[in-house]
């Protein structure tokens, strides 16, 4: 793999397939933990961490145990497995060995472990063919667009909070438009990179 | 035996699922023993009690630190947004006396007030930005400050850092939405206790 190809994965991941604006994919995440700045750092940690591990572990078991049993048609469930009890492992693991980063990101890790942008990456890495590190770079830069816009968006809903809105847009509504214009201004991107 | 299960799909589909399902379950259940963490669960009862508004009244960084200190044999009646019923609450669990809200750590206001600032006399130090619990207090140095009125639970810490005192706590006044029916005052006897508990009443 070229670094040519590295940077079009990640440019691609990031701006052009955004998973939030472009595919859609993590929107409750985006909506709900999208009013504090610090909670949405901590999300997008949380999202980063899983995104790649998960990516990491479902191709380990799409390729070692359901392509070779042809089991492809149980990806779904399988995956849902997966990420489920990796991610669960890794909170108790941390839980015991760093309790810092289990503070900082703890409360969040449940919160991911079953979104849909998390099944989403680990599907369209089966459904592109992408190798191994592919794959996990895919999770990777996918999980990056995801905190990108997350934080972006956060910080935008904090000077909303705090400007005059007309009563009938005030609170959800207004945020909604903002997501909006924003997926537009994303789709400016397209063509830019092909993956 | 093999030869028959990955002849009928369905079996082999079964026997795949239930063996990852009974591995990640015995990984979990391996992780939940080997990674226990010990934990004290009188402080996350105490924390639990607590009114977790974070606002440091009690003299601690926030409400589970002031559970922990609970623990470590502080006195129970520093929380003045939790009132009566939260030391009420915490003596039942803990088996002690219950004592009245310290007057060191200011009285029990029934009346929700919100911090006011008077902008004209404002001189943009962010003394009370860095004090607000809640990040309910929006301004920059050397401009004017506000409060966000919906942001502000009344825990007026921000008074004291003022250089100009320039912050008032004002009561709010009930709307039609934010109207409550006041709760009626507990009556602690009931008409048999009359003269024994209360002679003055009785009479």
């Amino acid at each position: 793999m070229s670094i040519n190809e590295f940077f079009i994965i990640l440019l691609s991941t990031v701006f052009v397939n955004n998973f939030v604006l472009v595919q859609f994919l993590g929107l409750c995440p985006f909506m709900g933990v999208s009013n504090k700045v610090e909670s949405a750092i901590g999300m997008s940690g949380a999202t980063t961490f899983v995104m790649t591990l998960a990516s990491i572990c479902t191709y380990l078991v799409n390729h070692w145990i359901l392509a070779p049993l042809g089991l492809e048609y149980l990806r779904t469930i399988a995956f849902i497995l997966v990420i489920a009890a990796v991610v669960q492992f890794v909170k108790m693991f941390m839980e015991k060995t760093s309790p810092l980063l289990y503070r900082v990101l703890g409360v969040f890790l449940p919160l991911i472990t079953v979104n849909c942008a998390v099944l989403g990456v680990a599907l369209l890495n089966t459904q592109k063919a992408h190798n191994f590190f592919e794959s996990t770079l895919y999770g990777f830069g996918g999980a990056l667009g995801f905190s990108t816009v997350l934080i972006l968006f956060s910080a935008m809903r904090e000077r909303l909070a705090a400007s005059d809105v007309p009563l009938p847009f005030k609170g959800a509504a207004i945020g909604m438009i903002t997501a909006g214009l924003m997926s537009l201004a994303f789709m400016g991107f397209a063509g830019l990179a092909n993956q | 035996m093999l030869e028959f299960i990955s002849q009928h799909t369905i079996l082999t589909a079964l026997v795949a699922l239930v063996s990852l399902s009974v591995l990640f379950g015995a990984i979990l259940g391996f992780a939940a023993v080997r990674y226990k963490v010990e934990r004290n669960p009188i402080v996350d009862q105490i924390d639990h009690i607590l009114p977790q508004t974070q606002c440091g009244q009690c003299g601690y960084p926030g409400c589970h630190p002031y559970a922990q200190a609970i623990v470590d044999g502080d006195a129970i009646n520093k929380c003045p947004p939790g009132g009566q019923n939260t030391i009420n609450a915490l003596a039942d669990l803990l088996d002690v006396e219950a004592p009245s809200l310290n007057i060191e750590h200011r009285e029990e206001s029934t009346i929700k007030k919100v911090a006011f600032i008077r902008e004209a006399e404002c001189i943009g130090c962010t003394k009370c930005i860095l004090a607000c619990p809640m990040d309910a207090i929006l301004g920059a140095a050397k401009q004017m400050h506000t409060v966000i009125a919906d942001e502000c639970t009344g825990c007026d810490l921000c008074v004291e850092p003022c250089p100009v005192d320039c912050i008032d706590m004002i009561p709010v006044e009930p709307t039609i939405q934010s109207w409550k029916w006041e709760l009626p005052t507990p009556i602690t006897f009931i008409a048999s206790d009359k003269d024994v508990l209360s002679p003055e009443i009785a009479a």
